[in-house]
């Protein structure tokens, strides 16, 4: 007798993962739910539905067959047990924190985030009574002295947003698992077609969707994926292991074993904080996840292209991309992302304030915004816009200098782009001279 | 007696696993009455789900109108699929018990591992499951996983049933 095959290429799984054609009505595509609500088969099964015993659908602020389709897909393309999706990267993040942490917690973060990240992770846990500390990513040391009686959770970017660097995933989570706590990664630069940190030992993976998954710049999202690997019950997790107060003292992680962490995220802290995803958004990026493959290695080619090609300009004192051969992190490239890191990536102008200024008004094939990941190649001038309140000595100390550039490039032939930069450079040198 | 139960892979294989789910005649040793216990919900999850669930536990007479058996041994109707909430020294001889009236399946729950027990039931014909959730499987390959966003691993252009 044989086997039936089993499918298990990441193009065919970015394809049709979460999605068999519709039973009830035959359609192929997905089709958007658009529903608040879902109406009950008798009063038993709307009880075991909101008791957890079975799996049923009753409000669209907790689940929704849509939203329900792109978070499997985002859950089998990272290897993860599931995954739960959110109204926004950020408000996925604040949901996956919300869930394992208490008041008097502690959270150890790599200092080299998305600045909307830094910002979340400051106020937020402050008002939720939680210390937080950031420590040098690159400095095993560091996250090893850093971890206390306390601390939770270790957190860090797969591909730092915007410094470019790269994160030693299996090192890290090493040091985190010695101590009983997590490993979560944000791994929106990478996207799961360039690296999938459930491998190497991560627990749980966040997303915004709203970057390279939905890749057309049509919709924000965000979700949260998990191992199922992580020992909750290990005494540290009380939270989860425990009776809980908020579902009738039930034992999330004792009767739902690896789902446990999920199904909390979404029954306590998806229903009480309610940032859900709507179900268009939902099938908007689960379409754009069809072509991830695809757009990513044309992403990642475009990137080391026009890396090399900065690299060779008289106005560009530095070209900070990880894909370079002389980066420091080409060992960790290697090991991580071997198809490239990503396509975000910083550059810096010799003139300074004026040039990054001047270089972006004459750009006209990339987007003046402040968006990464879009299929579209983008721009940002750091300094006089998301830094703007630093001055130089503080923006040095984030990284990033006066003449800074950040470049997310897209998926347009890589001669154009060359192209639109070396007219916006001419004009840089000709106004300076 | 004894097997290597370091990786537990021989042991969860899907079609083994959907193998096992056809058959409606399950056991679920050591249920329990206590609504908050995983063996309440699962008992009751495949009972709702078209299963002839029996509970074997001597601590319960009955659960959700199910008549409770204090042993293996003392029910009188066939059973397919032996699977057990004990703690894993007790499935040596839930092993043999299964054995014994002619089971097909041992399922072993989440944590309850037992290489004692695996090679009893396999030296007597009972094919293994272990370290994995009844409940969770049937909902993957059979039920509405799927529509909680968990990862079905199911990738097909099937037009199916549900
Ligand atoms: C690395 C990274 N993480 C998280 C976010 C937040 O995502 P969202 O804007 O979807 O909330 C961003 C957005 O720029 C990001 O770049």
């Amino acid at each position: 007798m044989t086997v039936p095959p089993r499918f298990t290429g990441f193009h065919t799984r970015a394809v049709h993962a979460g999605a068999s054609p519709d039973p009830q009505t035959g359609s192929r595509a997905m089709p958007i739910h658009q529903t608040t609500s879902y109406v009950f088969e008798d009063a038993e099964s709307a009880a075991a539905y909101f008791n957890l015993q079975e799996y049923g659908n009753t409000y669209s602020r907790i689940m929704n067959p849509t939203v329900a389709a792109f978070e499997e897909r985002v859950a089998n393309l990272e290897g993860g047990v599931g995954a739960v999706a959110f109204a926004s990267g950020l408000a996925a993040q604040n949901a996956a924190l919300f869930t394992l942490l208490e008041p008097g917690d502690h959270v150890l973060a790599s200092a080299a985030l998305y600045g909307g990240s830094v910002t979340q992770f400051k106020h937020v846990l402050r008002k939720m009574s939680v210390e937080l500390e950031f420590v040098d990513p690159d400095d095993h040391n560091a996250w090893r002295d850093g971890i206390k009686s306390n601390t939770k959770l270790c957190f860090a970017e797969t591909i730092g947003n915007p410094s470019g660097c790269i994160f030693d995933i299996e090192s890290v989570a090493e040091i985190a698992h010695a101590a009983d706590i997590p490993l979560m990664i944000d791994n929106t630069f990478a996207t799961p077609y360039l690296c999938q940190p459930l491998k190497y030992g991560a627990d749980i993976v966040v997303h915004s969707a709203t970057k390279f998954m939905g890749g057309h710049g049509t919709s924000i999202g965000g979700v949260v994926v998990e191992s199922g690997e992580f020992d909750w019950s290990n005494g540290r997790f009380p939270v989860i292991a425990e009776p809980s107060p908020a579902y009738h003292g039930l034992k999330f992680h004792e009767t739902f074993g690896t789902f446990g962490y999920l199904m909390k995220l979404r029954s306590e802290t998806l229903r009480d904080l309610g940032a859900c995803m709507s179900p268009f958004n939902a099938f908007m990026l689960a379409q754009g996840i069809e072509t991830l493959p695809l757009r990513m290695r044309q992403h990642v080619s475009n990137a080391l292209t026009i890396a090399r090609h900065l690299q060779g300009c008289e106005a560009v004192t530095a070209v900070h991309y990880a894909g370079l051969e002389d980066s420091r992190y080409a060992d960790l490239v290697a090991k991580y992302l071997p198809e490239g890191p990503g396509a975000v990536f910083c550059f810096d102008l010799a003139g300074g304030r004026q040039a990054g200024i001047r270089f972006i008004e004459n750009l006209s094939l990339f987007s003046h915004l402040a968006n990464v990941g879009d299929a579209k190649s983008l721009v940002i001038h750091p300094a006089t816009t998301t830094h703007r309140q630093l001055n130089d000595t503080e923006l040095a100390a984030s990284g990033i200098g006066p003449g800074t550039i950040r470049v997310s490039i897209g998926i347009e032939d890589a001669q154009d782009l060359i192209a639109d930069i070396d007219y916006a450079l001419t004009q840089l040198t000709q106004s300076t001279s | 007696m004894s097997v290597d139960i370091t990786d537990l892979s021989a042991w969860q294989q899907p079609e083994t696993i959907m193998a096992a789910l056809q058959h409606p005649q399950i056991a679920v040793v050591g249920m329990s009455s206590n609504e908050l216990r995983a063996s309440n919900f699962v008992g009751y999850y495949m009972h709702r789900n078209g299963y002839q669930v029996t509970p074997v536990n001597p601590r319960e007479d009955e659960i959700y109108g199910l008549k409770s058996f204090a042993a293996l041994q003392d029910v009188p109707t066939p059973i397919d699929v032996v699977d057990v909430f004990r703690d894993s020294s007790a499935v040596p001889e839930i092993a043999e018990a299964a054995v014994e009236i002619g089971a097909k399946y041992l399922w072993l729950q989440f944590g309850v591992i037992s290489a004692e027990g695996i090679a009893i039931a396999e030296a007597g014909g009972v094919q293994c499951i272990v370290d994995k959730c009844i409940k969770i499987e049937h909902a993957r390959y059979q039920g509405r996983m799927h529509w909680l966003g968990f990862n079905t691993e199911r990738i097909s252009a099937q037009r199916r049933k549900d």
